[in-house]
């Protein structure tokens, strides 16, 4: 499924989505850029809200068709946003594949796992024998842990961890070169989480694939990816290694988020300030100058005025807040 | 690479087919119970009143006690009330509805007579609507807010707000009476031309153009309900997630209506269909009175002149069965459809 | 939460902000159902409808309604005089119209009174109560739920006598299974919210559960449910009055369609006396199916943007 690559594995450009609703145009992502090699993860954070659901959605151009959208998103060098059908459709699955959240509702509740996991294959390789996918389908429900034999489950006859696994599963069936897991770790025990997290990573160095992986929980983030870029209402407002971004993050919005996780041993974690008082943004009502401002721990008068861009503060390390630098 | 510990295996083939058949098992039961009910019911059907039955059911009719006396000995209404609830449950089991007050035949023969002509207009008219019902509504809902949407559920609210007899009468009114100098086209009302042979040819087309106008009467009425239903299900399904997850393997549209949508959503439009056969009982019998189709409908509101009793209390207890018994159906239906019933 | 305002905060008793939070919730309910075209168009034509047959006696004459006070020809075509012709006995058919109006509704209404106590109180009791008494409760439900209608609705009316009161009572007793599922599905998913379980323990008595916290989140879906009911139950009380089985005294647009039709009304070509009384209650059922329809959208935010 590999063609010759044309840059990095996914190039998001100057991406915007906007919500039209009912109630007024919601800027659910704004402006942002980000790139992913192949055998790189790239984490990215923040909370719900901050758009990074719609994010992931529009690399296989599956956000509402009455959103609007400004970008570009390159995948193996062609825009998802602006290709024909029928090559979004070729690049659905079979080029990217996204792990849905909430695997209970993302799978039919009627239909065995195992036709669901074979129903793309069917679509995008129709010369493979059925003998042949069902074997795919055994050999994918191994990579992940499962006996070949819950090909035939229902979804509700499933543990919570077994669907997630099932959904990595599906994600892989047709070998894609690029994977989002859309915060596959949620509502999953810890245990469980750890081996999810195992296969993810598994993923990578076995196949090489380019894994986007999408959480607030920076912890998990931390361990697994290579780089980081954390949101926050609809804008990248820092990025860099995860080692960088956890251990010292610039923007006051990662930090609180790498604070909220506190480093066993580290005696200066137990002083600093956890947590982060307020809620989240109503994107409607965004205020003229930093979006974060009035959570910040801080902020400055000249925070309310001006919208900081993201700036370069060494090599790869990007933030955007006026106040980096300064003690 | 393989993960940590496994789980235990899904359960063998053999232990789902007898998961299945519990459930049938199950609903097999209740509806042994409903049947139940449904006696107990119909037996005090005529006792709701305090006092004695036999002043209700003899209301009218007799002018002396001796009279009232020998109505209550001929149909034992002088016995103990136990005994009576024996003697109706020993009756009914086997056949005795009783005796018809108007026709003085049993019961049971004027129901056998008149059943066929009811399941012909409503075997009819539930298929008919059925299938133009649920395609309307699968239709409407894939593209709500179309034109096509508006105008079907403009007409399908308008047609579910009229009394489907009203409607029948309207459309004797267009095409059998023909309004001003306009022909008529079909037959008023009745199942045979008076001299036509029934069982020849002609017979059997006579019969289908006499059936006409009640068919498409009860037809228009059911499909309204039906595409209504199906419509809501579908809009419900179309908000989950699981179709995000078909888009994004690259189905094309149709198939993800049909294939899972569509599919998903034939589940709770079953269960709702399911609850809506009371409906077609009452549908029936209204649109026979009009037509003066000689089925049980028409038994039923001719009986109510007299009244005579025993034929109401018989067709209740026949279109009751009915229901029961469609509803019995289209539940093991639903257990095959949804496997989540049977766990 | 912090304020963005600068004024200091006026101190009201908890009874005041209940209040005031009743009413804001009312005005953006009403703000919510205005927006919905097809309740309001439903709510006009009801409200012309309740006006027209609360004004009865001012703007149609009852005398019109006696046959001695019968002021036409016998099946006279609409004219300048009567806007929709005469009956068979000779009387305006809109004066019958008008006067029918207030039967066919009232009727209705009580019927849907009748169904709506007994479903309410049956689906409450079996939602909350979990045990004995909510098993056989919601069985009595399922099982009255599978009776079709008209043969149980004309067994009763035909054992009660024919009266208006038979047909409100044989309606309401026959049509209250549909409401009492509904609530009980409610009920058990507001039974299983946790406030109901802090409730609990802070004290709060079966009773006390029930009416203050159940009941009041219930009845939105009691509203909406209502008005759905009050549409079949003039859908029924005009199909049995065709059948008969009403005051044949009183008229209403059943027992209009009964004496058009026994008269042979329609293979005279009378339309005048077939149609008008139909419409009526097509344009009456259809406007609380739609605005039953707004209120469920309204009031259940599940449903909202989903027609």
């Amino acid at each position: 499924m590999t063609t010759h690559p044309e840059g990095p594995l996914l190039r998001i450009e100057g991406l915007s989505v906007t919500y039209r609703t009912s109630e007024g145009d919601v800027p659910a992502v704004r402006d942002v850029d980000l790139a992913l090699d192949r055998g790189e993860i790239l984490g990215v954070a923040g909370e719900s809200g901050c758009g990074k659901s719609t994010l992931a959605s529009t690399v296989l151009r599956l956000q509402p068709p009455s959103a609007k959208v400004e970008g570009r998103v390159l995948v193996r060098g062609e825009d998802a946003l602006t290709m024909r059908w029928g090559a979004l459709r070729a690049l659905r699955w079979a080029g990217a594949s996204i792990v849905f959240q909430g695997a209970l509702h993302s799978l039919n509740p009627v239909q065995r796992v195992g036709s669901q996991i074979a129903e793309p294959i069917v679509l995008h390789e129709p010369e493979l024998a059925e003998a042949e996918v069902e074997g795919r389908i055994g050999e994918l429900l191994e990579q992940v842990g499962l006996p070949a034999e819950r090909a035939t489950s229902y979804p509700h006859q499933l543990s919570g961890g077994q669907r997630q696994r099932v959904m990595i599963a599906m994600a892989l069936a047709c070998r894609p070169d690029l994977v989002i897991a859309d915060e596959p770790t949620t509502a999953l025990d810890v245990m469980v989480q750890s081996q999810v997290l195992d296969v993810l990573s598994g993923l990578v160095n076995e196949f090489g694939v380019g894994l986007m992986i999408i959480s607030h929980d920076l912890s998990v983030l931390a361990d697994l990816c290579d780089k980081i870029a954390v949101m926050y209402a609809g804008r990248v407002v820092e990025f860099g290694s995860a080692d960088d971004v956890f251990g010292g993050p610039l923007h006051p919005y990662a930090g609180a988020l790498s604070a909220a996780f506190p480093r066993i041993g580290d005696p200066a974690a137990r002083y600093a300030p956890a947590g982060l008082g307020g809620d989240p943004p109503d994107l409607r009502l965004l205020p003229p100058g930093c979006s974060f401002e009035p959570r910040c721990p801080r902020s400055i008068d000249a925070c309310r005025e001006t919208d900081p861009l993201l700036e370069e503060h060494g090599a790869g390390r990007l933030a955007a807040c006026i106040r980096v630098g300064e003690s | 690479m393989t993960l940590g510990a496994v789980t235990e295996a899904p359960p063998p083939p053999r232990v789902r087919r007898r998961s299945y058949g519990r459930y049938a098992a199950g609903k097999a039961l209740g509806t042994l119970g409903s049947l139940g009910f449904m006696l107990v019911v119909n037996f005090f059907l005529f006792r709701v009143l305090p006092g004695d039955p036999a002043r209700t059911l003899g209301r009218g009719r007799f002018s002396t006690p001796e009279q009232l006396e020998a109505f209550k000995e001929t149909y034992g209404l002088d016995q103990p009330l136990l005994q009576q609830f024996v003697t109706y449950l020993q009756n009914t089991l086997t056949g005795d509805l009783g005796i018809s007050l108007r026709y003085r035949v049993p019961v049971s023969d004027l129901i056998v007579d008149r059943m066929w002509p009811t399941l012909l207009l409503v075997g009819t008219s539930t298929v008919l609507a059925g299938v133009i019902g649920i395609w309307l509504g699968i239709r409407s809902g894939w593209r709500r807010g179309s034109k096509f949407d508006r105008a079907s559920t403009g007409t399908s609210l308008t047609l579910y707000s009229m009394p489907e007899w009203w409607l029948g009468l309207l459309l004797i009114f267009l095409l059998a009476v023909g309004p001003g100098p306009l022909p008529g086209l079909f037959p008023t009302g009745g199942l045979h031309s008076p001299d036509v042979d029934p069982t020849s040819l002609a017979g059997v087309a006579d019969v289908v153009w006499h059936l006409t106008l009640p068919v498409l009467t009860l037809t228009l009425a059911y499909l309204a309900d039906y595409a209504l239903i199906m419509r809501s299900s579908l809009l419900d399904e179309l908000g989950e997630d699981y179709l995000t997850t078909a888009r994004a393997k690259g189905l094309r549209d149709v198939k993800v209506r049909n294939r899972h949508a569509v599919r998903n959503a034939m589940l709770p439009t079953t269960t709702v269909i399911a609850l809506s056969f009371g409906f077609v009982v009452t549908g029936a019998f209204t649109v026979e009175t009009v037509f003066s189709i000689p089925g049980l409908g028409l038994l039923t509101t001719e009986a109510l002149s007299v009244p005579d009793y025993w034929v109401l209390q018989g067709t209740f207890l026949v279109s009751t069965v009915a229901v029961i018994l469609a509803n019995l159906a289209a539940n093991l239906v639903y257990g095959l459809l949804d496997p989540r019933v049977r766990s | 939460m912090s304020t963005a305002s600068g004024t200091t905060p006026v101190r009201l008793t908890a009874r005041q902000v209940a209040r005031r939070r009743r009413r804001e919730s009312w005005s953006r309910n009403w703000a919510d159902f205005r927006s919905h075209r097809s309740g309001l168009a439903g709510l006009v034509i009801l409200g012309f409808f309740v006006v027209l047959a609360l004004a009865a006696p001012l703007i149609a004459d009852a005398e019109g309604l006696t046959l001695s006070g019968a002021p036409g020809e016998v099946l006279e075509p609409p004219s300048r005089e009567f806007w929709l012709g005469t009956d068979d006995k000779g009387r305006s058919v809109l004066t019958l119209l008008i006067w029918g109006a207030r039967v066919s509704l009232a009727v209705g209404l009580l019927a849907t009174v009748i169904s709506m106590v007994i479903g309410t109180l049956v689906g409450l009791l079996s939602g909350y109560f979990v045990g004995k008494t909510g098993a056989v409760l919601f069985r009595l439900t399922e099982w009255f739920l599978v009776i079709p209608f008209l043969p149980l609705a004309i067994v009763l009316a035909t054992v009660l006598g024919a009266s208006l009161f038979t047909i409100a009572l044989v309606i309401g007793v026959t049509s209250w299974p549909g409401t009492a599922l509904l609530i009980r599905a409610q009920t058990l998913s507001i039974k299983e919210r946790a406030y109901l379980e802090r409730a609990r323990v802070l004290g709060a008595g079966r009773w006390h559960q029930i009416s203050r916290h159940i009941l009041p989140n219930v009845m939105p879906m009691v509203f909406a449910n209502t008005t759905l009911t009050v549409s079949i139950a003039i859908l029924a009380e005009t199909t049995l009055s065709f059948l008969g089985l009403g005051d044949p005294t009183r008229t209403s647009w059943g027992s209009m369609l009964d004496d058009a039709y026994s008269i042979g009304a329609i293979t005279t070509g009378a339309w005048w006396y077939i149609i008008p009384p139909g419409v009526c209650v097509v344009l009456v059922v259809l406007s609380f199916t739609l605005v039953g329809q707004a209120l469920e959208d309204v009031l259940d935010p599940r449903l909202r943007g989903r027609r």
